[in-house]
């Protein structure tokens, strides 16, 4: 059982995947599906991923729905400075924020949050002294950005991940 | 496809608002990215497309094959997984080939290297 499947939550994933992308249920399709999901779900384990363990999946499904809100309301917020033509009186510019935050899903999944948002970009990550450094595109107050980071993001992801 | 006749009106309205505030948050990220003064400035407007453009635009896209096809269409999901995840991958490598041409010519408008100050 774990030779032939080492990452089931894997296997499973790209089954349905499969499934999605050519919906249908017909024998056939999760013949194949199934197929794929055993070849590359051992190729998958043969990246050697580090162990994932999600402890608290409540705070992971509450995380999401913050981020969906800060999505849209960042959208908004971009959207109106480039529209008004404002871009020109917005400050700009780099903030370092120190991170206790180490498990690399946890930090993966911070990077697509940042990301994401527009306004903020992920710059760089120092991992031997947790420093992440982005870019915000309006700018007021440094120690807000590190504040709203560590507490809005980092807080419950390393609820959730360590 | 005529099956779009059973698509009610305010359906119709609320896939037409969807796919067009979609396509407006797409095309000004796009503008932006042209506009802009700074290369920093300029990486932050695609994601206006990449995030809530895109969400709009799929919502339609669901809302509108669901309907016209009476069985639930969901593959845009994937769509939308896919772009969330992939993203930051080449936006990184973007900005972080910029970030170290700029430190390699002593630009004075990026730090360093990361310190806290």
């Amino acid at each position: 059982m774990r030779r032939w499947l080492p990452y089931p939550a894997m296997s499973l994933f790209i089954l349905a995947t499969w499934l999605v992308l050519n919906q249908s249920l017909a024998p056939g399709h999760l013949l194949l599906g199934v197929i794929l999901g055993l070849v590359l779900g051992a190729a998958f384990g043969r990246l050697q991923p580090p162990p994932l363990r999600i402890r608290d999946r409540r705070r992971l499904l509450r995380l999401g729905a913050v981020v969906v809100a800060d999505v849209i309301r960042s959208n908004l917020a971009l959207l109106r400075i480039l529209v008004a033509g404002r871009a020109r009186a917005v400050r700009s510019g780099f903030v370092t924020i120190p991170l206790q935050l180490t498990d690399p899903y946890g930090l993966a999944v911070l990077a697509c949050i940042i990301t994401a948002t527009p306004g903020t970009i992920w710059m760089s990550y120092r991992a031997r002294e947790g420093l992440l450094l982005i870019h915000v595109f309006d700018l007021v107050d440094e120690g807000e950005w590190v504040r709203t980071i560590t507490e809005r993001y980092e807080t419950p992801l390393r609820e959730i991940f360590e | 496809m005529n099956s779009a006749d059973v698509i009610p009106l305010p359906i119709a309205v609320l896939i037409c608002g969807c796919l067009l505030a979609g396509a407006f948050f797409a095309l000004a990220g796009a503008v932006g990215l042209v506009r802009l003064k700074s290369f920093y400035q300029r990486v932050h407007a695609p994601t206006l497309g990449s995030s809530l453009g895109m969400g709009l635009i799929l919502v339609s896209s669901i809302l509108y094959f669901s309907l016209a096809r009476g069985h639930p269409v969901l593959h845009e999901i994937l769509i939308a997984v896919f772009l969330t995840l992939t993203t930051p991958i080449s936006l990184m490598l973007i900005v972080r080939a910029a970030l170290a041409r700029d430190r390699f010519e002593g630009n004075p408008d990026v730090p360093p290297v990361e310190t806290l100050d």
